[in-house]
């Protein structure tokens, strides 16, 4: 390695790569190596860096416990700067270079998708904390975020029985994850009974800004004589503006209740609740959640950061998930080989922190309950309506060509995407292993 | 005619650039795959396709060289060319996958699959061959290259206007190729590629190949490049971008030269961008934003404009920089970023290239040094400073 | 909101003035049935509100306005419901019946009693109904209102017994044209629903539309044709205002991009500087406005309402100063080099997104909206919101001064000379050094001001300049270099085309056409809008 490093800085092209390379290398055998992969620059560090703080924060507190094995943690920190081909070099250095056991990671799903055939080749773990849009179930990759049976489809059902909710909006930003959530709340509503003019959907550019124009429309929707809501998959920067402008032209929840998917704390620290108060999202988590274990990590991150108004989100209870579900399967597995961890991680359960038991299930999904809360004055949720525990379903059954796939990591299966119906697995795996 | 062309392009410095390019083709794969693990001179794998990517973005910083440097034009939109490229290696990836997506469907891809597409979209067809999709790889950039410059440079779009109006295109892209209705992947992009001509595309062996196929490409960018400055039409070029009015006045058709220039240009990007996807196994609408492109003028201008070696100095080393300062200082890197390009502009206003001459005006005579080197800068610092004339 | 507002100062009143024009329940009966607000579903504590409303008891109303707003609560031990009192980890009880204090717990033995929208609008009709004989005309008239609004066919009776003994003519024209609403739904006879159909069709708009659309099903077939023909003049008036509201969002749209092209206006078109770092600018403005708001929120909340007018000389003297360390520290030594201030600004930008990022953090931070900026008004058919009224005016004012600051100061007169032509300013004696920092300055001060304003309808983030960067350069160069009339129209017809193009292509497909013509338009006219002429021209 030295020498290699050597000859690079000869040719003058290499020498700083390499001097990341060689100074962890030396303590090697005294830490075990855990991976962070969040954005600190560009357009998502506005929703990243708290993941990433999440992540230094658990792994602080498991050294405290004594670590894993017998040996301490260290984070290995990169920054991928909200650059999707930068995801993918960085998970390489991560593993290839760093030689990091685990990666903690990922926000939008062209993250997630860029990262993915690296995990594959490399064969390291992935722990992606943020809800998306289903259909996929990789073998390296754990997905701690909700699914879409475990978010769009129970506030759906909520508004109809609660707020007898007859007429949908279904806006969002142009992209995958409310493409494919929108396709399938479409075919839900459908099947439920919803006529195709009841429904409106609307999309938008990444951080539009304008939403006059958008915001009128919903309110002509919503004048037709029937109770309309407007499910809103609006991705991050976006929200801000729109709520403003719901708020402004005095949209109120009694009237037009909007569920969001992707507005938590966080973004809500952004402007005055007020005039939202009623105003919906569906998560696992809310800061708001009353459990004693929600209490306890609350109130030790705050600490931590030394903020006492520092706010928790349902990315980071799914970072706590994923990370404690990993060191048990580490402890279990007595090693952190990722074969091992990946055989013994399922089926391990940890508490959620809004109640009931995670579950690793054979799908790298997780059980979690559905919580759906309004929007508080002062920039909380209040939980209305709490679920059963729901296992996330990585294919959905609402979209005809996932209807038939399943996922199962186990034994005799293990695969991401068998076929029920031919009984085979359907994709690249099966392929690969004749 | 061409082998005269060829002769006159391989001046000194350019067969040292094409040897240099040639040995590292073939030394770095060879180190990688000959070399025992743990062997002291082995190239790590996680390596080969990363400086593979970095000869990719020189080679686009090569072709924005070829129409900033030489010619005067100054496109901000570059990015666009290199991404069409690249999304034309990534249909190809994709087509390549067949049957073994999630779906197993055997001509959709995945991500029309769950969308419920029923059948491919036309401009998917021939995709599934590989020299079609090399072809359009050239030819798409080409044709975008080729009508946005006829109906710029026939309106003598100069300047500023040239540069925003070429950042618009990339803008009007990047929200096109954004809408999942394109048909391209949504933001998501183009992504879990198998295999490339047969060979699996995550293979050290490929891997390797794709190094060498891009320094041997960028080899060949650097004699087209060193062809087209020292042939006469890239006088006429130098004459356009210290002068554009004064050449027209000479009688040359300013607008054709430009054309020619922007449109070669353009097809190296567009290899360039083929050569990349493979190498980081994604492609996505990211690589169309107006800050991607605007980052590859930089490269351009750290490493000297002007030049053929200076782009490549630059993209390689700013890229080097980045990977390292986002791994090393992930809550900094862009303060060193950011003072490395006001440093450059402030005290190399030629690059590194630039500095390099400007040691060697300490030791030799200086009239020789600008004679071999004329830069937009001491053109436009002779001429009479107006700083409306924002070219 | 008004209408929560007014509620929420009268209930003390109503407790104490109107008491005895109503039934007076059992103290015991009725905490019984308060009570009962606290277990079970919603849909229990639906049905308890229910009861409670039917005792038609007035102390009813402040709980039910209680329970609406989120603050009462509940003992866990014995599920009595409370109003507290105080905050923090202790709170004082008081009986909601009674109004007797009941000492004190920790709030840890309290829980909530939880209402969601639904709830929320059965209470607002709750307490309309309970109101709706009141002795004070502003009840009344709120409760008239929300009867109106949520036009249940049960308020009939209430209904006709109030009007029979309103007083206030306006008031009992709300009270009869919900009347008409109610009748409309049900199956009263043809002569009252042809009665009550122009009734419904004055309210106008967009709710009188609604309204009638929900009846055209249920209405006798004699009476289709009248409806479907008020529907059919008031689609024909909604068409016409809803173009209206497209150029109220376009001249909109446009005064937020003309707020942030201005400034580029200057230090791009004016000077010729490639400006990234001019979003930048704006980004600073906001957090600025942000510091002083959170000062004036820590310090003396009173002056929250000026907390704009505070900010603006304050974003304007910060981003200058920046301005004029950026011009003096970089630019200056890039002057005739005008690419090369691209690569050091954009550098520049990178530094200063960053150290924002440090310093305040990546998330949003809170930049709140004075209550002159809140809230919306209608005019005629158009609805238009305070704050983009004021952004719209604020723009004008801007553009407006630093006209008169070029055309009619010496300092502006120096600057388009400098600009002109600089050696010849230079040996007419003008200190160009001087004017390059004084006009930098003032294109940073300006995108400084237009932070300000886009702190009140976007994000505050280090992001924020990075949104509008791309959007300026555009406007400044359809609008033409160097001309800042060009700025305003170009800026103006943006806005506008975008808003004609986003109800029919999409918001997104909009984009991309106001784009694809903007370039076609530079094919057009390769110098803007407004072109330069005379020799500086063709340099």
């Amino acid at each position: 390695m030295r020498s290699v490093n050597r000859m690079i800085a000869g040719l003058g092209i290499g020498a700083m790569t390499m001097g990341a390379v060689t100074v962890p290398a030396l303590a090697q055998d005294e830490t075990i190596k855990i991976g962070v992969l969040h954005s600190l620059s560009g357009t998502m560090a506005i929703s990243e860096t708290t993941l990433k703080d999440t992540m230094l924060f658990l792994i602080d507190e498991q050294n405290k416990k004594g670590g894993v094995l017998g040996k301490q943690l260290e984070a290995v920190v990169v920054d991928p700067a909200s650059d999707w081909p930068l995801f993918a070099e960085k998970a390489r250095e991560l593993i290839a270079v760093n030689d990091v056991v685990a990666v903690f990671g990922g926000w939008t799903s062209s993250s997630r998708k860029a990262v993915l055939p690296v995990f594959e080749e490399l064969n390291s773990i992935l722990f992606y904390p943020v809800q998306y849009e289903g259909e996929e179930s990789q073998r390296n990759v754990f997905y701690t975020g909700a699914a879409p049976n475990q978010q769009a489809i129970p506030a759906v059902d909520y508004l109809m029985e609660n707020e007898g909710v007859e007429r949908w909006v279904l806006a969002g930003t142009d992209y995958v994850y409310p493409q494919t959530t929108n396709k399938i709340l479409d075919q839900y509503l459908k099947d439920k009974g919803v006529a195709a003019e009841d429904i409106m959907i609307n999309y938008t550019p990444f951080g539009h800004s304008d939403w006059q124009t958008i915001v009128t429309d919903i309110r002509n929707f919503g004048s037709a004589g029937k109770k309309t809501a407007v499910v809103s998959t609006i991705n991050g920067d976006a929200n801000v503006p729109f709520y403003k402008e719901l708020a402004n032209q005095g949209i109120k929840a009694e009237d037009i209740p909007v569920v969001a998917f992707s507005v938590g704390e966080e973004e809500l620290a952004g402007f005055d609740t007020t005039p939202l108060v009623g105003h919906l999202a569906a998560w696992n988590y809310f800061q708001s959640v009353d459990t004693p274990e929600n209490a306890a990590f609350i109130e030790a991150w705050q600490t931590f950061m030394g903020n006492p108004d520092k706010v928790t989100n349902d990315p980071m209870e799914a970072h706590v998930i994923g990370f404690n579900l990993w060191v048990q399967a580490v402890e279990k597995a007595g090693s952190t080989d990722t074969d091992a961890v990946l055989d013994a991680i399922i089926g391990l359960e940890t508490p959620n922190l809004s109640g009931g038991v995670a579950t690793m299930l054979p799908n790298h999904h997780i059980t979690k309950p559905v919580l759906i809360g309004e929007i508080q004055a002062d920039g909380q949720f209040e939980v209305v309506s709490e679920s059963d525990l729901v296992p996330g379903d990585a294919w959905s059954d609402f979209l005809p060509e996932s209807k038939l796939i399943e996922a199962d990591w186990t034994a005799p299966i293990s695969c991401g995407n068998y076929n029920t119906e031919t009984k085979s697995c359907g994709g690249s795996i099966a392929v690969a292993a004749q | 005619m061409l082998t005269q062309a060829l002769f006159r392009a391989l001046d000194k410095k350019a067969i040292w650039l094409v040897a240099i390019l040639i040995a590292v083709a073939i030394l770095v794969p060879a180190s990688n795959l000959l070399l025992p693990n743990g062997h002291p001179l082995r190239l790590p794998n996680y390596a080969v396709p990363l400086f593979g990517k970095y000869l990719t973005f020189a080679m686009l910083a090569l072709a924005l060289d070829l129409v900033w440097g030489y010619c005067g034009i100054l496109s901000l939109g570059h990015g666009a060319f290199f991404a069409i490229g690249g999304y034309g290696m990534g249909m190809y990836l994709m087509r390549q996958i067949g049957d073994r997506g999630v779906y197993a469907n055997p001509v959709l891809p995945d991500f029309m699959v769950f969308l419920n597409w029923k059948e491919l979209p036309w401009y998917w067809h021939g995709f599934d061959n590989f020299w079609f999709a090399m072809l359009m790889v050239m030819l798409v950039p080409a044709l975008l290259a080729f009508v946005f410059g006829f109906l710029a440079f026939r309106s003598r779009v100069t300047g500023v206007y040239l540069s925003i109006i070429t950042q618009a295109m990339t803008y009007a892209l990047l929200l096109a190729f954004f809408r999942n209705d394109m048909g391209f992947g949504g933001n998501n992009g183009l992504t879990d590629f198998k295999e490339i001509l047969g060979a699996p595309i995550s293979a050290d062996t490929t891997r390797a190949a794709l190094f060498a196929a891009s320094a041997i490409a960028l080899a060949l960018a650097v004699l087209v490049c060193s062809m087209v400055v020292n042939s006469k039409l890239g006088k006429v070029m130098v004459a356009v971008r210290d002068a554009e009015s004064r050449a027209r006045f000479l009688g040359y058709r300013v607008e054709y030269v430009k054309l020619f220039a922007f449109v070669v240009s353009a097809i190296i990007a567009g290899i360039a961008g083929a050569l990349y996807v493979p190498q980081v196994g994604i492609i996505n609408p990211g690589e169309f934003e107006p800050a991607n492109s605007i980052e590859v003028v930089i490269w351009t201008a750290v490493g000297g404009r002007g030049t053929i070696i200076g782009p490549i100095i630059g993209a390689i080393m700013v890229n080097v920089g980045k990977s390292y300062f986002t791994g090393a200082f992930p809550e900094f890197w862009l303060f060193a970023l950011g003072a490395l390009f006001v440093i450059t502009t402030l005290f190399l206003p030629k690059g590194i290239v630039g500095l390099i001459g400007q040691y060697r005006t300490l030791t030799t005579k200086r009239e020789q040094h600008d004679r071999s080197a004329p830069s937009p800068a001491d053109v436009e610092a002779g001429a009479d400073p107006q700083p409306k004339a924002a070219e | 909101m008004t209408f929560s507002r007014l509620l929420a100062t009268l209930t003390v009143l109503l407790g104490t003035l109107l008491a005895p024009a109503y039934a007076q329940t059992a103290d015991a009966e009725l905490t019984q049935l308060v009570d009962a607000l606290a277990p079970g579903s919603f849909k229990d504590r639906e049905a308890a509100i229910a009861a409670l409303v039917a005792t038609g008891d007035t102390r009813v109303v402040p709980l039910l306005q209680t329970l609406a707003e989120g603050d009462l609560y509940a003992s866990e031990a014995d599920g009595k419901v409370v109003f507290i009192t105080g905050s923090g980890a202790t709170l004082g009880l008081v009986d909601p019946v009674t109004l007797a204090e009941l000492g004190e717990a920790p709030k840890a033995d309290l829980e909530k009693v939880k209402v969601n929208n639904s709830l929320r609008r059965v209470i607002r009709t709750a307490i309309g109904q309970l109101t709706l004989l009141s002795d004070d005309p502003r009840i009344r008239r709120s409760a008239a209102q929300s009867i109106l609004h949520d036009a249940d066919p049960a308020n009939l009776e209430l209904l006709e017994g109030s009007i029979a003994a309103e007083t206030d003519p306006q008031i009992r024209q709300i009270m009869e044209t919900a009347r008409a609403v109610i009748i409309l739904q049900t199956d009263a006879t043809l002569e009252d629903k042809q009665a009550a159909l122009p009734l419904v069709a004055a309210i106008g708009g967009r709710d009188a539309l609604t309204l009638l659309t929900g009846a055209l099903t249920n209405s006798p077939d004699e009476l289709k044709p009248s409806i479907q023909a008020s529907i059919d003049g008031l689609a024909r008036d909604r068409a016409v205002w809803d173009a209206a509201q497209n150029v109220w969002y376009g001249i909109s749209l446009g005064s937020v991009l003309l707020l942030a092209a201005i400034g580029l206006a200057i230090t791009f078109g004016v000077m010729g500087v490639i400006n990234m770092a001019h979003g930048e600018m704006v980004m600073l403005g906001a957090y600025t406005t942000y510091m002083v708001q959170e000062t004036i929120r820590q310090s003396a909340p009173q002056l929250f309402d000026y907390s704009l007018a505070i900010a603006l000389p304050l974003a304007f003297l910060v981003t200058a100063l920046i301005g004029i360390a950026i011009e003096r520290g970089v630019i200056r030594w890039l002057y005739g080099r005008a690419l090369e201030t691209l690569l050091a600004t954009w550098g520049i930008s990178l530094i200063l997104q960053q150290s924002v990022r440090s310093i305040f953090g990546p998330t949003n931070r809170q930049v709140g909206n004075p209550s002159w900026m809140t809230g919306s008004f209608e005019l005629g058919g158009l609805s238009i919101t305070w704050s983009r009224l004021w952004i719209v005016v604020f723009a004008m004012v801007v553009f407006i001064a630093l006209l008169l600051v070029l055309k009619r100061t010496a300092l502006g007169l120096q600057m388009r000379a400098v600009t002109q032509n600089r050696r010849m300013a230079s040996a007419m004696g003008i200190r160009t050094p001087f004017v390059d920092a004084m006009t930098f300055g003032l294109g940073s001060g300006v995108a400084g001001l237009a932070g300000v304003a886009l702190s009140q309808i976007d994000n505050v983030s280090p992001n924020l300049g990075q949104g509008y960067i791309i959007d300026s350069f555009m406007v400044v160069v359809f609008g033409g270099v160097g001309n800042l009339w060009g700025t305003l129209v170009g800026a103006l017809t943006l806005g506008i085309a975008n808003k004609f193009l986003e109800p029919y292509a999409g918001a997104v497909l909009g984009k991309i056409l106001i784009l694809v013509l903007i370039i076609l338009f530079i094919q057009r006219r390769p110098r803007g809008l407004f072109a330069l002429k005379g020799r500086s021209v063709e340099a």
